[in-house]
């Protein structure tokens, strides 16, 4: 008995305590949600950047992202010159009911053109809206915040570094004439 | 005529505050505990901090479908919401805010109300047994023996303080009562009220309702409106218990300060409060400790209430 009743007086001060306080409850549809930096909410494309090298679609673990392309030649720019091929983007699809948020893709894409976005709000009453097209995948990209700066006290970034290195040897003398 | 008028005025009363009061009871135990769980509680209804809540519940109820099921015993099961509900309206009828504001003034008012509140969980009896099904006769069958045990506990509280003040009726209760007689009375007052939210089946008293172990008690197949009837009923029940609380125990309508029924008011819902806080802080009692608290500790203790006031009593009067 006498181990219980302080218990039962401790409940009731703690559950007042958490009544004298304000709650933490954030009303979302009223008051847009406080979000962490790198929010996983949605993945925005830079078309330009897609070289349509297929990393994120093979990446992708449930196989979400459909990529379509063809290859067009470039006439030589100089006389005598060798055409070039490039390839075009043409389909770039990102099926949001299967993607898991894994943000493999992103991670794989060697020309930063895949982002996360924090948005999260594009719910749609057909399963099929989901998938989204280049377009739309497009349209995050002002969403998309601009990278955390990094800590004073890091490393450099290594393209920074790369920019800063001094050449590797001095600029050969010109050739006596 | 202004008999007739009189009578009209205190019935009309008496169902407004049967209307509102444990509707402000339900609002109160809605935000109060969603603020001590760290939430916010009903925040659309009706535009401030959802105040209309319960309204809109109500509509929402009105608006099922109303099954009886197929096996249960079809007359008993439709009435017992009714047979839980309108005891605590005929209770509230007899319990006075002030002398004179009454719905009707009984000379044995204590034991008209006590009378009127056992019969409310008759109805959650009803309800268990006709439901044909095991988790609804269980959860009845806990309800009864939980009446059984705790009635003693209430009813010897309670006629504690009729001893001390020498009369049964309510308002006649309620003028007798001293500030000391707090410290006097509070054993009784500790039975009473302990054995009154037992009564109501509310946690930490709720095993006959154990929504984890027998889904929903008597209330089981219970649907719509007789539904909402059986929850309208638990708030009413906390206002007849938390008005007799006050009545009986801390002094209805005497305060510092000018006496008058808005002290009554006050402490009925201050009371009513606990009642929401203690659900909110405590965890469900076990069957067997149910039963241990109310014949181990609140009826001696009633027991020996009793004889205290008895002596105290004689050595006024002597």
């Amino acid at each position: 008995m006498s181990s219980i009743v302080p218990g039962l007086l401790k409940g009731m001060a703690v559950t007042a305590k958490t009544l004298a306080h304000r709650s933490h409850t954030a009303e979302y549809p009223d008051v847009a949600p406080d979000l962490p930096p790198r929010s996983r909410g949605v993945i925005a494309l830079l078309e330009e950047n897609c070289t349509v090298c297929m990393l994120c679609a093979r990446e992708c673990p449930d196989w979400c992202i459909y990529i379509d392309s063809h290859k067009e030649t470039l006439p030589a720019t100089a006389e005598g010159g060798r055409e070039r091929t490039r390839n075009v983007l043409e389909r770039f699809d990102i099926d949001f009911s299967l993607c898991m948020y894994c943000g493999i893709c992103i991670e794989v894409c060697p020309f930063d053109a895949l982002h996360w976005s924090p948005e999260f709000e594009y719910a749609e009453l057909d399963i099929r809206d989901l998938i989204h097209d280049k377009d739309r995948l497009g349209a995050w990209m002002p969403t998309v915040p601009p990278p955390v700066a990094a800590d004073a006290s890091a490393a450099t970034p290594k393209e920074v570094a790369a920019a800063q290195k001094p050449p590797r040897r001095p600029a050969a003398p010109p050739a006596p004439a | 005529m202004p008999e007739v008028l009189d009578t009209v005025v205190r019935v009309v009363a008496v169902l407004a505050a049967f209307l509102v009061l444990p509707l402000a009871v339900g609002q109160a135990e809605h935000k109060v505990m969603a603020h001590m769980q760290g939430r916010l509680g009903p925040m659309y209804a009706g535009g401030f901090h959802g105040w209309a809540q319960l309204v809109a519940d109500g509509v929402k109820f009105v608006q099922k479908e109303d099954v009886t099921p197929a096996a249960a015993d079809g007359r008993v099961f439709r009435l017992a919401p009714g047979v839980a509900l309108v005891p605590y309206l005929v209770a509230m009828a007899a319990i006075p805010l002030a002398p004179g504001v009454v719905g009707a003034d009984l000379d044995a008012g204590l034991l008209f109300v006590l009378a009127a509140s056992a019969v409310a969980v008759l109805g959650t009896l009803m309800a268990g047994w006709s439901s044909a099904n095991k988790y609804a006769l269980l959860g009845g069958l806990r309800t009864a023996a939980q009446l059984l045990s705790y009635e003693l506990p209430v009813v010897l509280g309670a006629s504690s303080v009729a001893m001390a003040a020498g009369t049964l009726s309510l308002t006649g209760i309620g003028e007798a009562w001293r500030p000391w007689w707090m410290v006097w009375q509070l054993p009784a007052l500790v039975c009473f009220f302990v054995g009154g939210v037992a009564e109501l089946a509310r946690p930490p008293f709720d095993m006959p309702v154990a929504d984890s172990e027998i889904v929903f008690g008597p209330y089981t197949e219970y649907t719509g409106l007789r539904f909402a009837f059986f929850l309208l009923s638990e708030y009413a029940g906390i206002v007849v218990l938390a008005a007799m609380t006050t009545v009986l125990f801390l002094g209805g309508w005497h305060g510092p300060g000018p006496d008058g029924a808005w002290w009554m008011l006050l402490k009925t819902a201050l009371v009513s409060v606990l009642v929401i806080w203690v659900r909110v802080a405590w965890p469900r009692l076990r069957e067997d400790q149910l039963q241990t608290l109310a014949w181990k500790v609140l009826v001696p203790l009633a027991l020996v209430q009793l004889v205290l006031t008895a002596v105290v009593a004689v050595g006024i009067a002597s």
